[in-house]
């Protein structure tokens, strides 16, 4: 008995405060991705040719995101049925624009209007007791081409 | 000492190679922010001390890398990578390797 208040109220603390952070969390991402827009960042691995020569430096951005309680139960629910995990999908995008943000953050913070050769790594670091994913680690890096000043 | 996950640097040539540098180091969390994590794990949101503790140690692999590349004459890093493996619980081993190489 006592253990099903325990989940109960666990699972409710999850619900509620992981959906808040949750909003507060997009919230900041959206105004920031608006600040941040004109800081370029491109996936191709070797800039155009007509690219001056600037001053290179390497950008990274990381971000560790825990999931809240609620969200890992239904994923635990959802394993036995199988299908689409919501409640991940929605705690990668976070981590991943998030460690973008930082990323852009640092290159403006160089003066560096492109960054190039983004790679994006993703790792799973604290496995808890049942080997659920818990939180992950997204790190954002490229090469910020800072332009030279004459 | 540059630093670059490009395999070129726009307007400079590369004069010389000389392999492979890396560096690693093993990391882990002390109690109080496992506890501070293992709330987050309940509510949801960042592990700010993760964060930092993750920041600070891949700070640490490059680096080391840097004195690798150092040691062997070079002036540059390309083609710099970053890989996160957990070797134990709650220990994460944050390593970075690349191309040594002299530029003009």
């Amino acid at each position: 008995m006592y253990d099903l208040i325990v989940l109960a109220s666990l699972l409710a603390l999850g619900y509620f405060f992981g959906q808040y952070f949750e909003k507060k969390h997009y919230k900041s991402i959206i105004k920031r991705e608006a600040k941040y827009r004109n800081v370029v960042v491109i996936a191709s691995r070797i800039p155009p040719a007509s690219e001056k020569p600037d001053a290179s430096i390497l950008v990274t951005g990381s971000v560790v995101i825990s999931v809240d309680y609620f969200k890992r139960f239904l994923a635990s629910l959802r394993t036995l049925v199988g299908g689409r995990v919501v409640s991940y999908e929605s705690l990668l995008d976070r981590a991943r624009r998030e460690a973008i943000l930082r990323m852009k953050q640092k290159a403006r913070s160089l003066g560096a209007d492109k960054v190039f050769n983004l790679k994006l790594e993703t790792a799973s670091i604290s496995k808890n007791a049942r080997g659920g994913v818990g939180s992950i680690e997204v790190l954002a890096y490229g090469t910020a081409l800072v332009p030279i000043k004459r | 000492m540059i630093v670059s996950n490009m395999e070129i640097i726009p307007g400079k040539r590369v004069k010389d190679h000389f392999g492979l540098v890396q560096g690693s180091t093993v990391r882990t969390k002390h109690v109080g922010r496992d506890l501070m994590a293992s709330f987050k794990n309940i509510f949801g949101g960042e592990l700010l001390g993760y964060t930092e503790l993750l920041h600070e140690a891949r700070e640490e692999a490059v680096n080391r890398m840097k004195q690798q590349a150092e040691a062997v004459g070079a002036n540059a890093v390309l083609n710099v990578r970053f890989s996160t493996s957990s070797v134990a619980q709650g220990a994460a081993e944050l390593f970075a390797y690349g191309t040594a190489v002299v530029l003009e």
